[in-house]
């Protein structure tokens, strides 16, 4: 359990950062809180030849007010997030959600950021993010460019990122603070990853469309259109279960091993739409 | 300085725990050498597999490599092994050496072992070792195995190691006249003890004496002592073994295995200190593993409830070896032993059969076969009960070995010595209102969750005796002793043979030390886990510390009280009785009156012998041993309850409620002897809900690291209630009775019986351990197809 023989670079600055990461393209993996880099790498299942920290520049931490979203930086630690004031009165839904995430440990020194970029299909943060219509902001030495999280996930543990890019934001449409939400999931352990979880975050001005994210089943978090139809409706009715479970089916036809999770998730949805009730 | 009072019965603290939680720890891993070499293993990647060739010479020439060995080379150090226990009869094990040679048998096993400057060179080189491997069909569960569908060790015949029948009672009789039958297939998971502290060693060996000294994490230092001696050819006292501070052990840590035997030869064979410390991740491939048994059983019933007879069939599903030098039989053996144990049971007949299997050695976890036994024996006494209509706990008062009947004979024929099964169950029963519990479970139905409650009785074996490894032919002994010095300054020192992994058995023996002498807790000092410093002994094994260890403690103790009262009252002109050595002085014992300081009796016997009368040699030590010597094993008994509310509409199980009540004896120190009891009660929550090494048909490791091997963390565990009935053991000065295994011997049946018990509500029952929600939505998926209802409306 001792990682390959690798160059360590600490930038001050993201331009440094962009600069090193462009130099070393493909040979380099930026790190962020480290929590899942350095047992991979301690297991030998990463093996970059440089890591660049990017601890050090402070740009990239905090939250920012900015109108109609708030802007988290990429290096923003899960429990900033969680002890957040501003976070806590306009997006309690990712307050919620990071409060599932793991142990204190962890989130002393994990971020948002490296959340996103491992996008990890079981984690909540990812989830979250594409439940609250969230943009992905990414820079590169030539330009920054905003991707929605509809576009990011691309596949298991896989973005739209590309090697010369690094994750240095995410922001967040801000949700009116009366708008109800359901954030639910099923793990064995507190704070392990999820079995199965479900987001239902509905429609507002800033986001025009229902939202109902499925998480912990197949390579993606993924927005489920059986349980979008079902907004609006009285609970979760007959009709949208059948069609759920035909979407379900979908994926467990790929995944025997998980297929148990069904009633999971049906119980789940519709335990999350009853808590949209006011 | 105040009086004494007595150490036993007192919840004093730990000494070595201030130290080891201030980060003074001295384990293995801290302990450095200069020139030592850090050795790393390739282990094998298939469960079987043929090892036609292994290019090694890119490995070699890294910079930083001292040593690249394959099995042939460190074989040429060492003589083979073989795992056979001779009290069994007809068992038959392979050979084994510490790594493989020619064919690898299990997935982790050691195929090649690295030794450089750093362990991450080592690490680097094992990247370079090209083997040309030929993957053979493995075995991956135990019906393979028995059915033979690869005959793994050729010499053996079959895959079976062993395969014997425990029998008492007219059985065919007793099930053809039955009222009820009762039957069930149970399967138990594979564990493994998972210890903070990894399997670490540090060997170093000098040419010019032969001698080896090796700093090990294990429970057993004279054990290993002699193996290492014994299978590299070296004389036995010039062996010696240290286990400083070890992170828990759980029985993982109590057999020999073939990386520390070939890091011993490693250390030979560079002339240079050589250490090897498990990962993590090497851990779940390579430390021994438990459990993995696949049971048929049936109980048979009068109209009333009485039991009439119990058969079982145990299936053993071992590892590609049996484990030396103790083997892999004890788990096997204990099932036979202790199924249905608590009971009077007039008929009883249990096979059981060990058989091999890819995959690695299976050792000796906590509580040894207990837990499986007791869920097997409880949860058909459950099943009884519903098959009759009848109250299980009136069931169980129907069935228990009566208290104070003396030595019981049980079914399998073992003597068990003051069993207070019927105490226990009262005791675990007092403040628990049965009939509330059956009216909060009617109403949390009516909101869609299951309630359930389970009672697990069960025998232990604690503290093994002469005859069990007496009669195996291994190195092991039942006997324990202990070295009380009573030093110059007129303090004491205890050398004992019992070894202490974290269960605070260094505390109870200076406890016993102390009131044994009269003398202050503070001014004892144990010294344990070496095997030249200490007496020869068994080390910690079968919750021994407190029963066999503490009674050499106290007796040697003793002796060295009436040593030192007979030289004070040569010094004082007093007859020895009339005195009582009370703190730092010595008292007449009739008034109390001071005497003399303790300290000018040890001056008197360590430098002033020309004081004493002529003739008179003072005897300065004093050793004393105890061993159980006509009893396989000491034994005692307890009882755990516990309560669970079942989601349905999840499968997901949650522990309300958890409460044991233990026989321990006489109590030492009521705050270790709760701790050790709620440990162990949280590794059997794991086995009842969690912890499962999870392997392919084929024998392909599925579960290697803590994110797919789940151990229960604080969070799941609910408040564990622990209350005793203080029964003391007839046959030690003191009557402390072991511990160790008694929370893990029943935790999971208690667990097992609630929650069949909530899913009897709906007709349903789950007989596979852990209880997954996997498992628990699959057994009601069942009852509902056949209801044709919907998942998650139970109403």
């Amino acid at each position: 359990m001792k990682p390959t023989s690798f160059s360590y670079h600490r930038p001050g600055t993201l331009p440094e950062a962009l600069a090193l990461l462009s130099e070393y393209q493909g040979a380099a993996r930026i790190l962020a809180g480290g929590q899942s880099l350095m047992p991979l790498m301690a297991m030998r299942m990463a093996r970059p030849e440089r890591v660049i920290d990017i601890n050090r520049i402070d740009d990239l931490k905090g939250i920012r007010d900015a109108g109609d979203t708030l802007t988290i930086g990429a290096l923003t630690r899960y429990n900033d997030i969680l002890r957040s004031p501003l976070i806590a009165a306009q997006m309690p839904l990712l307050a919620e959600a990071i409060g599932h995430v793991a142990h204190h440990a962890i989130r002393n020194r994990g971020t948002i950021g490296g959340s996103l970029a491992l996008a990890d299909p079981s984690a909540e943060t990812p989830a979250t993010c594409l439940a609250l219509g969230a943009r992905i902001v990414a820079q590169s030495t030539s330009r920054e460019r905003e991707i929605a999280t509809d576009d990011f996930f691309d596949g298991l543990m896989s973005t739209a990122l590309e090697e010369h890019e690094i994750l240095v934001a995410v922001r967040i449409p801000k949700r009116p603070t009366a708008l109800p939400h359901a954030f639910i999931e099923f793990a064995r352990r507190k704070g392990d990853f999820a079995q199965a979880g479900i987001i239902l975050a509905p429609a507002h001005d800033g986001m025009p469309e229902n939202r109902a994210v499925i998480f912990g089943i197949g390579p993606t978090p993924w927005r489920s259109a059986a349980l979008e139809a079902a907004f609006g409706g009285e609970g979760f009715a007959a009709a949208p279960k059948a069609a759920l479970k035909d979407e379900l089916n979908v994926y467990f036809a790929d995944d025997e091993a998980a297929a148990f999770k069904l009633p999971i998730v049906m119980t789940l949805a519709q335990r999350a739409f009853a808590r949209l009730k006011p | 300085m105040t009086e004494v009072v007595p150490a036993i019965g007192r919840s004093i603290p730990r000494p070595r725990a201030k130290r080891l939680i201030s980060g003074r720890g001295r384990y293995t891993g801290d302990i450095t050498a200069r020139r030592t070499v850090h050795v790393a293993f390739l282990r094998s990647p298939y469960p079987h597999a043929i090892i036609n060739s292994i290019s090694a010479d890119a490995a070699r020439s890294l910079n930083g490599v001292v040593l690249v060995a394959t099995g042939a080379d460190i074989a040429q150090h060492c003589k083979p092994f073989a795992g056979i226990h001779r009290l069994f009869k007809g068992m038959k094990a392979p050979d084994q050496l510490p790594v493989a040679v020619g064919r690898a048998c299990w997935q982790g096993e050691p195929v090649v072992a690295i030794a450089a400057e750093t362990r991450a060179i080592a690490e680097d080189a094992l990247d370079l070792i090209e083997i040309d491997w030929e993957p053979l069909e493995g075995l991956g569960t135990p019906e393979k195995a028995v059915a033979g569908v690869v005959v793994l060790h050729d010499k053996l015949g079959d895959n079976i190691g062993y395969d014997g029948v425990t029998a008492s009672g007219d059985i065919d009789a007793a099930f053809a006249g039955a009222a009820v039958v009762v039957q069930d297939t149970f399967r138990f998971g594979r564990h493994t003890g998972v210890s903070l502290e990894p399997r670490s060693i540090l060997a170093a060996y000098d040419p010019s004496d032969e001698s080896l000294v090796v700093h090990e994490s294990h429970q057993c230092p004279a054990q290993q002592q002699a193996v290492f001696a014994d299978l590299m050819g070296l004389q036995e006292h010039r062996v010696r073994v240290v286990c400083p501070d070890v992170g828990g052990a759980f029985g993982l840590k109590q057999q020999l295995y073939g990386d520390e035997l070939a890091t011993c030869i490693i250390a030979k064979m560079t002339r240079r200190p050589a250490s090897f410390i498990a990962d993590r991740v090497e851990s779940f491939a390579s430390d021994n593993h438990a459990r993995e048994h696949v049971v048929e059983a049936r109980m048979a019933f009068d109209p009333d409830g009485r039991i009439r007879g119990l058969m079982i069939d145990d299936l053993f599903a071992v590892g590609a070896y049996s484990q030396y030098p103790r083997s892999s039989i004890g788990e096997a053996s204990h099932v036979a032993a202790l199924t249905g144990a608590p009971y009077d049971i007039a008929a009883y007949q249990a096979r059981v059969r060990m058989v091999y299997q890819n995959k690695p050695p299976v050792g000796h976890y906590r509580a040894v076969g207990h837990p499986i036994a007791c869920a097997v024996g409880e949860s058909l006494l459950d099943q009884g009960a519903r098959a009759l209509g009848l109250d299980a706990i009136a069931m169980r008062r129907l069935n228990q070995v009566r208290d104070g009947s003396g030595p019981h004979t049980s079914h399998s024929g073992f003597v068990l010595n003051g069993l207070s099964v019927e105490a226990t169950l009262d005791r675990v029963l007092e403040g628990f209102d049965v009939a509330a519990f059956r009216k909060e479970q009617a109403e949390a139905r009516e909101r869609g969750i299951l309630l359930g409650l389970g009672i697990a009785n069960f025998v232990e074996l604690a503290g093994t005796g002469a005859p069990y490894y007496g009669e195996s032919g291994a190195p092991v002994t039942a006997q324990e002793s202990c070295l009380v010095r009573f030093e110059p300054s007129g303090q004491i020192r205890c050398h004992a043979s019992a070894t202490d992994q974290g269960q605070g058995t260094d505390t109870a023996i200076g406890q016993a030390v102390a009131d044994a002498i009269g003398v202050f807790f503070d001014d004892v000092e144990v010294i344990s886990g070496d095997s030249m410093a200490c007496p020869s002994g068994g080390g910690a094994w079968a919750s021994r510390g407190a029963s066999a260890g503490v009674e050499a403690a106290v007796r040697a103790g003793r002796a060295m009280r009436d040593e030192i009262l007979r030289l004070a009252g040569l010094i004082l002109q007093r007859k020895p009785e009339q005195m009582t050595v009370a703190g730092r002085v010595i008292r007449d014992a009739s008034t109390g009156a001071e005497l003399v300081p303790l300290k000018d009796v040890a001056t008197i016997g360590h430098y002033r012998q020309h004081l004493l009368p002529p003739g008179t040699q003072p005897e300065m030590s004093m050793l004393r041993s105890f061993v159980p010597q006509n009893q396989s094993f000491l034994t005692t008994n307890g009882v755990q309850l516990s309560v669970v509310s079942i989601d349905p509409g999840l499968g997901d199980v949650r522990l309300l409620r958890h409460r044991v009540a233990h026989d321990s004896g006489t109590v030492i120190n009521p705050m270790l002897l709760n701790e050790q009891i709620r440990g162990g009660v949280v590794q059997g929550l794991g086995a009842a809900l969690f912890e499962e090494i999870r392997y392919g048909e084929d024998a392909v490791l599925g579960t290697g690291t803590l994110m797919d091997y789940l151990v229960p963390l604080a969070t799941e565990i609910p408040d564990i209630e622990v209350v005793h009935v203080a029964n003391a053991d007839p046959g030690t000065t003191i009557g402390a009775k072991g511990a160790g295994e008694a929370g893990t011997a029943g935790a999971a049946a208690a667990v097992l019986n609630a929650v069949n018990d909530a899913l009897a509500l709906i007709g349903a029952s789950v007989n596979t351990l852990p209880i997954t929600p996997e498992r628990v939505l699959a057994a009601i998926d069942q009852v509902t197809r056949e209801d044709q209802q919907a998942p998650g409306n139970y109403k």
